[in-house]
């Protein structure tokens, strides 16, 4: 058994034009052209994007699900930020 | 389905009351609906388990390619041959997506390689069983990837969010797999007597192997009702099984092959068909090692490692030898 383990690579790709590259999953890919070559075969057999991007999982920084609540927190008294929390009177028409 | 006999840790279901908060707060997400995600807290029972199933799972899917990589090279015509390896490609495909979905839960692909190539984990029962004829194609692609389908669709609400999102990818693809295997079985079902007969022995040889796919009835088994309370499994055994009977038999009605089974019958009450079950026996002997094609499948799978070592090396050599140029040049 090699130690010698190619590194994990996040894979995102864009669907179509104008679309954002979303992700798709990860694989193992000793270099960063490897990695797309190996995204293009593992990820878009059936013409699934335009374009790829690879970033090495160990340079992507998350944030944690225990911060669900303090890190939301400040979003959820001020809801006057949703168009809908304003009344407009039918008279005035489309705003 | 991929996955046989997975065995879980848990001793049994626990009722929400007799949770500790932490894990009543887990299953109660997971009633609701929720998906769990890589980085929730989750139970050391629900990781493990998942890491068994998805992990057997991929493994079917790579040791899945060689029953048909032995036909690549022999398809009848250069269509055939391009699809089918587009098929095993495919399959390849399928069980990278499991790998990578297995490693978010904190396990290396290396490591689950490793598992299957010394034994410690196992794959699917029915790629233990030889492709003889080129019918063998239709029948493993209409019947095991339909049985294999039977499982997936309902894998694809299951409680692990990147299980659940590896399955959609591969379920749009499986699609494609029975399809094919349903058309070789079609021209060989319309073809001459000789093509016939070849269709016919496929379904007689892989009938049954296809029913043990589903593992045996596990309706009393505290592992599978751990499994279904945590929603890595949505359906029992039989269930599938039975759904997979009843829609494979007018199938094989419209091909004009006889389903090697005497006492299938149609039951009105039930709404479905009664049918033999698989020679279990045949099923443990398999699957404690003993399969016709388990020795030849592990050496393969232990030789494409072996034989790749010097590859991964190099690759990784070299990448190694880029980034120290680059870091020079800087």
């Amino acid at each position: 058994m090699s130690t010698n383990d190619w590194p994990l690579w996040e894979i995102f790709i864009r669907g179509a034009h104008g679309l954002s590259h979303r992700h798709v999953g990860s694989l193992h890919a000793p270099n960063a052209e490897m990695a797309i070559k190996n995204a293009r075969d593992v990820y878009t057999r059936r013409k699934e994007g335009v374009s790829i991007w690879a970033i090495e999982s160990s340079a992507i920084a998350a944030s944690s699900p225990e911060d669900k609540g303090s890190l939301y927190d400040p979003a959820d008294d001020k809801v006057y930020r949703h168009p809908t929390f304003f009344d407009i009177p039918d008279e005035v028409g489309a705003m | 389905m991929y996955a046989q006999m997975v065995k879980s840790t848990g001793a049994g279901v626990k009722s929400l009351d007799e949770m500790e908060p932490q894990e009543r707060a887990f299953q109660e997400r997971i009633n609701a609906g929720d998906k769990i995600e890589p980085k929730d807290w989750m139970p050391e029972g629900y990781r493990k388990n998942l890491i068994r199933q998805i992990g057997q799972h991929a493994h079917s899917e790579i040791v899945g390619q060689l029953p048909e990589g032995n036909w690549i090279t022999r398809a009848p015509t250069l269509e055939r041959k391009a699809i089918l390896l587009a098929k095993v490609q495919d399959e390849a495909g399928h069980g990278l997506y499991l790998y990578c979905a297995a490693e978010t839960l904190g396990v290396t692909r290396d490591e689950l390689t490793k598992m299957l190539l010394d034994g410690r984990m196992k794959y699917s029962s029915i790629f233990n069983y030889p492709t003889l004829t080129w019918a063998d194609m239709g029948a493993v692609g209409w019947l095991v990837d339909g049985a294999a389908i039977m499982n997936q669709v309902p894998l694809q609400r299951t409680s692990y969010g990147p299980y659940a999102r590896a399955m959609v990818r591969i379920c749009k693809e499986e699609s494609f797999h029975q399809r094919q295997g349903f058309d070789i079985m079609m021209t060989m079902a319309k073809g001459t007597d000789a093509q016939k007969h070849m269709a016919q022995d496929a379904l007689n040889r892989f009938w049954g192997p296809s029913l043990m796919m589903f593992g045996p009835s596990d309706e009393n088994s505290v592992h599978s009702a751990q499994s279904m309370a945590w929603k890595i499994k949505m359906n029992s055994n039989d269930e599938l099984r039975q759904k997979f009977v009843d829609q494979t038999v007018p199938q094989a009605e419209y091909l004009g092959l006889t389903v090697p089974d005497e006492n299938l019958k149609w039951n009105e009450e039930k709404g479905g068909y009664d049918f033999s079950q698989p020679d279990w026996d045949e099923f443990f002997d398999v699957l404690r090692g003993n399969g016709p094609e388990t020795t030849e499948r592990m050496e393969a799978r232990n030789k494409a490692w072996d034989d790749g070592a010097w590859v991964r090396d190099g690759m990784m050599a070299h990448a190694a030898k880029k980034k120290a140029m680059k870091v020079a040049a800087e």
